[in-house]
């Protein structure tokens, strides 16, 4: 999926997969901070992003 | 009337004289030229409707679903590989299908030869590899080599994989040194490049769901595009619904696309969509030595689980 989205051109730094058990508590705080990392990176998103007028 | 049609109609009519089947599924010689359309045959009278030529573009397995009784359906190296994941998913049995193989030796595409003439062409006749196609105002004579479909002139499967009579004698596959250039070119963009290609792609798109309703692995009764409660996907042209509809719609054939090109046939906008799928064919075959409709005995990719799916993407 990953895969099929980053050829349309959403980077692949956007999207992650992870398995984190309820007791890994390090772990995840470890993997939210590398993805808000890589994701900050990157910058805002523009893609797919839809817009509602109001 | 090539041989291979013969052939066709003495099949079907001896099966449906036999009443073996109830009725035969194959293509007919449509209304406009160059385009033969899905017909069923049921009663020996009918059967002279049959033909196969190189405008037989769509992909009969999708016809072959629902049936209470026994069905013949005429499949050439495309359809049979459906007809393979039709009887993997439970969608047809295999015992009341009796498959008239036909080796293809390619679809022409429409597109290109329409590009040849400036009016509207009303005569195209084949004979052997070349065509001979008559406008109000001219005549050209071409090989059907060099105006193959694109899925086509890279097909690595045109004999059936299945059958139960063969129509023709097989022909030689071909092997590919590259056989994803499109794909790689896709990929050797950038991110927005990328993103670019696929906004081009789509932005004629209009929603009518023609390129769903003619590939045969769309078959749910309700499509999620369709559904109302809850909505997935907006109905309108808004881009981000149109590329959510093209993203999810190719996912859902994931390693269960077996590139037969229905759904760029059918489109009215001649979006190539295949753009989206042939990447997943693509991830099938590199990362699970996949493809699809080569056996019934195995599960897709997607559907089964093995110690040994790459997982490197799970952190
Ligand atoms: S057939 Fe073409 S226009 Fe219609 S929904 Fe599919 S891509 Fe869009």
């Amino acid at each position: 999926m990953g895969n099929l989205l980053e050829h349309m051109g959403i980077e692949r730094d956007r999207v992650h997969f992870s398995w984190i058990s309820s007791a890994e508590a390090i772990k995840f705080v470890d993997i939210v901070k590398e993805i808000s990392e890589k994701v900050r990176a990157l910058g805002p998103n523009t893609k797919l992003v839809k817009e509602y007028n109001e | 009337m090539n041989t291979c049609t013969k052939r066709i109609r003495e099949i079907a009519s001896a099966l449906l004289e036999k009443k073996e089947v109830e009725k035969v599924i194959g293509f007919a010689t449509g209304t406009i030229p160059m385009a033969s359309n899905p017909i069923v045959v049921t009663s020996k009278q009918d059967v002279e409707k049959l033909v196969f030529n190189s405008t037989c573009g769509l992909n009969l397995a999708n016809y072959i679903r629902n049936h209470k009784g026994k069905i013949a359906v005429i499949a050439k190296g495309c359809d049979a590989r459906n007809i393979v994941t039709h009887v993997i998913e439970n969608q047809a049995d295999r015992e009341k299908l009796h498959i008239i193989g036909v080796p293809c030796s390619g679809m022409i595409d429409k597109n290109k030869v329409a590009s040849l003439f400036k009016d509207d062409i009303v005569e195209f006749i084949e004979d052997g590899d070349t065509a001979t196609i008559k406008s109000a105002t001219k005549e050209e004579t071409i090989n059907k080599k060099d105006y193959l479909r694109h899925n086509c002139s890279l097909c690595t499967h045109k004999n059936p994989v299945i059958y139960d009579d063969l129509a023709c004698d097989e022909g030689e596959e071909q092997s590919l040194e590259i056989p994803y250039p499109d794909v790689d070119a896709i990929q050797s963009l950038d991110a927005n490049a990328k993103w670019q290609h696929f906004q081009e792609l789509t932005k004629n798109c209009i929603r009518c769901y023609s390129c769903r309703n003619a590939r045969p692995l769309c078959y749910c009764p309700t499509c999620f595009v369709d559904e109302a409660g809850p909505q997935w996907v907006g109905k309108g042209q808004d881009e981000t619904d149109v590329n959510t509809f093209h993203f999810l719609r190719a996912f859902h054939c994931a390693g269960r696309c077996t590139d037969c090109g229905a759904c760029v046939e059918a489109c009215p906008m001649d979006i190539n969509v295949r753009d989206f799928t042939r990447k997943l064919n693509k991830d099938s075959f590199e990362l699970f030595g996949w493809e699809a409709g080569l056996d019934t005995t195995r599960r897709p990719p997607l559907d089964s689980y093995s110690p040994d799916d790459p997982n490197d993407f799970i952190k």
